[in-house]
């Protein structure tokens, strides 16, 4: 059941960013996007650090909150000094619909059920937003600081999913 | 400035930067020699580490700071980041 679930979450996600990339986002919709791809990965960490007990899922969300927190950092102060306002938009508004479904259905459960759905559904999104992030939302931004700032997204993400990997494979 | 009080033939050790920054261990030093130094200088917003993989350091780098080893030892060191593991790179310390 879980595993069914994911994949319709990626399902339309991939949807949705495709959606994205048919009318080519604009830097406020992808500056949204981004932003909001690293809050939710935040916010599903921080559910881990309330529920989790295992030292290595609370040692990878800690990093999640970390690294995400910086990202998301810079790219307020990005969009600040660039005067850009961050955009509602399909995809944006997808991800915070799935992320809600997402969270709702990781509340419920507990112990190893909740580390290894929570590792599970890690590596699943990241590799749905890198996805993102190299077909739709670096090549259609125009501004280089934000394109660079994705770029550097991008590897970060690579790595978390790499770690999420390592994490979820552990539970096997 | 100083007088040296090691043996005369010991010659200056040197201290070698390597930046962080973008997700990236920059140039390391291609000359290093036993007793030099490198300063690990974290300009990343990240935070990472310097970690050899043979356990020889292990330097905590909070974004924006620096933390500096010492190449007491020859020998060829491997290291990466703790966090993200595809960030490496291999310092050579010769005689
Ligand atoms: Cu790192």
């Amino acid at each position: 059941m879980s595993s069914k679930f994911c994949l319709t979450a990626v399902a339309s996600l991939m949807a949705a960013s495709a959606s994205a990339a048919a009318s080519g986002p604009t830097d406020p919709q992808i500056a949204h996007i981004a932003y909001t791809a690293g809050n939710i990965d935040i916010e599903a960490a921080k559910l881990a650090l309330e529920k989790s007990k295992t030292k290595a899922v609370r040692d990878f969300a800690s990093e999640m909150v970390r690294d995400h927190e910086a990202v998301n950092d810079k790219a307020l102060a990005l969009v600040k000094k660039l005067h850009v306002t961050p955009e509602q938009n399909t995809t944006s508004i997808e991800l915070i619909k799935q992320a809600a479904a997402t969270k709702a259905k990781l509340a419920k459960l507990h112990g190893q059920a909740f580390d290894r759905a929570y590792a599970v559904n890690e590596v699943a999104y990241h590799k749905t937003v890198n996805g993102a992030l190299k077909t739709t939302l670096i090549p259609s931004a125009s501004n280089g600081e934000l394109k660079s700032l994705l770029e550097t997204g991008l590897t970060l993400f690579s790595e978390h999913q790499k770690h999420a990997e390592h994490l979820s494979a552990s539970f096997k | 400035m100083f007088l040296p009080m090691s043996a005369p033939s010991a010659a200056a050790s040197r201290t070698y930067v390597v930046v962080i920054d973008k997700m990236k261990f920059g140039t390391v030093p291609p000359s290093l020699k036993a007793g030099d130094a490198v300063v690990w200088e974290n300009r990343d917003m990240f935070r990472h580490t310097a970690t050899a993989t043979d356990g020889s350091f292990d330097v905590d780098l909070p974004a924006g700071k620096k933390g500096k080893t010492v190449l007491a030892r020859t020998g060829t060191f491997a290291f990466s980041c703790k966090y993200h593991p595809g960030m490496r790179g291999v310092l050579r310390v010769s005689k």
